[in-house]
């Protein structure tokens, strides 16, 4: 049987006994369906065969990246240590190299930048969701919202730089810090905005989903729309709005151009987040041409390890949230 | 039926799509961790072509000299402005005909060679202190030490006492002194920290000199684009931008007082006159703090860097020719397109000193230029 499929034959004994001893007609026609029907099969073999391909090049590819990051980093492991992840001074000119305050700047101002976009995404979310799903405004909305996910980062360090960073600049003036404008605050307030579509789109099609039974039965009790909201959709729905909300982090933690434009690039640890700063991601993209020592080279692409490991963890955090929610 | 059969045919197509795509991927990355040592065999494919990389500096100039060269020599050559480091490490790893650098090989790079490379003057350039000083109309004028002190973080306002002791009857304004720097690494900052760590003892020991440093204070911007934005946008700011780069975006920059005592404006001829001094044989020399009465002070020369023995890696002959001799037109007939790019064409010692090197070029051990 198998080799008959394999080799795309129909011989006799594949038709059953009935068949053959009835007519010539058929014969014919039933080894024209058994035909088909191998055929069938064999395309679904391939088929299955090349999905599983797919996978398996993702997997190959990730555990690739992590192994040229672990072996290119292993110079300056040596001559470093663990200490690298912990001391304050990065200084090329004598091969001192700290990744602490670029781990600092990262997480700050990726937390910011979430902390800032989420009542925004929320909002999107519930507004193209629960309240006006159809109609050329929310269409509007919805279009505008995928566009800055579209928008190449460059564009919005541009801007940040342009626009962005003067008003930051005559804010901090006001309330008495140092105008300096470019920093902290201002690279998170554009990553806020780049990471809006990414939970606004997941939250968006999440409450879509809510069964509309749940909803009615609710609103049949009497509930109020912000009622429903609040103990319908968002209950059920707060592992998908979690899971949005984890994807915007781990684009914020990645971003490089916007940042490195607007942050200040100092490896100075920041006093406050007002104060210039610098992330992991500008770094490397920053010293990478002109990093011209063995050990440089390598604290650079430590520094990716260490962003690779970052989002790890903190995927793996977000995962087991996530789990729990739903296990409830 | 019949629809099902043309859904069988669909879903085999896009197998057949998903597995070329998949084995392109994994032929890309097969080829990827082999390219380091054979891919000059590619390049000697098309033997009338050159291929270079690095100091993105000379980008323009270089960009302007080989499409004239092209046009009476045929030669093409395809030059990346990928930076000075990648330039050396691609020279190193023999995948280009020459590479470019802001800053003569240092120690380190020199040793990773597999055998010596020679160092040819090619252009030269300056670093200038660009400021945002609305209320000063005259040019600001800054002595070395002065400078190292801003830049140290010890001069903090515009009106401190130094700064006013250099620049009398000019009103300086009380707004602190923001710092603007590279936050790339890059051959500009290269020649400004070399210039800072030769007039000052304390930059010296505290910073050092390279192409990306530990600043005490300031921001850093990307390219000099990055940093004319910081200066430009931010009332009080002083940094270092490349002399051509101001020069086209009409930024207002300072007198710098130079070895000799002279404060001197950074122009094209002042440059030149900076590289108009002894220059060593094999012409690895800072021109900053240059000896130059008229020379100001904080210049360099950009090198292209070619292995001295050409026969290497099935390298012809021929190859090797085109190579020298559009290196000696660079530094001869290509020089006249410097000015017009705001490059300072080379000084009469820089322009012998390239050709005895050049001289020095051979192929199989027999001279390539007689």
């Amino acid at each position: 049987m198998d080799t008959s499929v394999e080799n795309g034959m129909v011989t006799r004994s594949d038709l059953p006994l009935r068949v053959i001893n009835s007519t010539p007609e058929a014969i014919s026609k039933a080894k024209k369906r058994a035909k088909r029907s191998f055929r069938q099969i064999r395309t679904e073999n391939v088929f299955k065969k090349t999905l599983m391909l797919m996978g398996l090049i993702m997997v190959i590819l990730v555990l690739g990246i992590l192994l040229t990051l672990i072996v290119q980093s292993l110079p300056s492991v040596k001559a470093l240590g663990p200490k690298y992840l912990w001391s304050k001074v990065w200084d090329p000119v004598q091969d001192i190299y700290g990744a602490w305050p670029f781990l600092l700047g990262t997480l700050l101002s990726s937390f910011l930048a979430l902390f800032i976009s989420i009542p925004f995404s929320i909002a999107i979310a519930i507004f193209l969701g629960e309240y006006h799903p159809k109609g050329w405004l929310p269409n509007f909305l919805k279009n505008t919202v995928e566009l800055i996910a579209a928008v190449p980062s460059v564009i919005y360090g541009f801007w940040g730089l342009a626009v962005l960073v003067p008003i930051v600049r005559s804010f901090e003036s006001a309330i008495g810090v140092d105008p300096i404008g470019v920093g902290i605050f201002s690279s998170s307030l554009i990553l806020a905005v780049m990471i809006i579509p990414y939970a606004a789109s997941l939250g968006r099609s999440m409450i879509n989903m809510v069964p509309s039974h749940l909803k009615e039965a609710a609103y049949g009790l009497g509930a109020t729309r912000w009622e429903v909201i609040r103990s319908v959709v968002l209950p059920y729905t707060k592992s998908g709005l979690f899971a949005g909300i984890l994807l915007s982090l781990g684009r914020a933690l990645g971003e490089t151009m916007a940042v490195t434009m607007v942050i200040g690039n100092t490896s100075l640890i920041p006093k406050n987040i007002f104060a210039p700063g610098n992330t992991m991601a500008s770094v490397i993209a920053n010293e990478f041409t002109e990093a011209d020592k063995p050990v440089y080279l390598s604290a650079l692409i430590e520094l990716g390890l260490v962003l690779f490991l970052v989002t790890v963890v903190i995927n793996l955090i977000g995962k087991k949230i996530i789990d729990r929610f739903t296990n409830e | 039926m019949k629809l099902n059969s043309f859904q069988i045919k669909r879903s085999l197509a896009a197998g057949a799509f998903f597995a070329i795509i998949s084995a392109s991927l994994v032929s890309c990355g097969g080829g990827g961790s082999t390219s380091g040592s054979d891919s000059t065999s590619n390049s000697n494919s098309d033997d009338n072509a050159l291929i270079g990389a690095g100091s993105s500096f000379d980008n323009p100039l270089f960009s302007k000299q080989f499409s004239e060269y092209n046009k009476t020599s045929g030669l093409k050559v395809n030059y990346q402005s990928v930076g000075s480091g990648a330039g050396i490490s691609q020279l190193t790893n023999k995948t280009v005909d020459f590479g470019a650098s802001d800053a003569p090989m240092n120690g380190k790079q020199d040793s990773a060679l597999t055998a010596p490379a020679i160092h040819i003057p090619i252009t030269a350039g300056a670093v200038v202190l660009s400021y945002n000083l609305p209320e000063v109309k005259d040019t600001l004028m800054l002595t070395p030490s002065v400078l190292a002190d801003i830049f140290l973080g010890k001069i903090t306002k515009w009106n401190d006492a130094q700064i006013a002791a250099i620049n009398k009857g000019v009103k300086l304004p009380a707004t602190g002194i923001v710092i603007a720097h590279r936050s790339d690494g890059s051959g500009t900052t290269n020649i400004f920290t070399t210039y800072l760590a030769k007039v000052s003892e304390e930059w010296s020991t505290k910073v050092g000199k390279g192409s990306a440093v530990n600043w005490p204070v300031g921001l850093g911007g990307k390219g000099n684009e990055g940093v004319a934005g910081s200066i430009k946008q931010t009332p009080g700011a002083i940094g270092y931008i490349e002399l051509a780069y101001a020069v086209q975006n009409s930024m207002p920059y300072a007198k710098v007082q130079n070895k000799a005592g002279n404060f001197i404006t950074p122009s094209i001829a002042s440059v030149t006159a900076a590289a108009n001094t002894q220059i060593p044989a094999d012409s690895k020399i800072s021109l900053t703090n240059t000896d130059a009465a008229d020379g100001y002070p904080i210049a360099s020369f950009s090198w292209v860097i070619i292995y001295k023995e050409q026969k290497y890696n099935n390298r012809s002959l021929d190859r090797a020719t085109k190579l020298v001799k559009l290196l000696s037109w660079m530094i001869h007939d290509g020089q006249q397109y410097s000015s017009a790019l705001t490059y300072a064409p080379l000084s009469a010692a820089a322009v012998s000193t390239g050709d005895a090197i050049l001289k020095q070029a051979t192929y199989d051990g027999k001279p390539i230029l007689q």
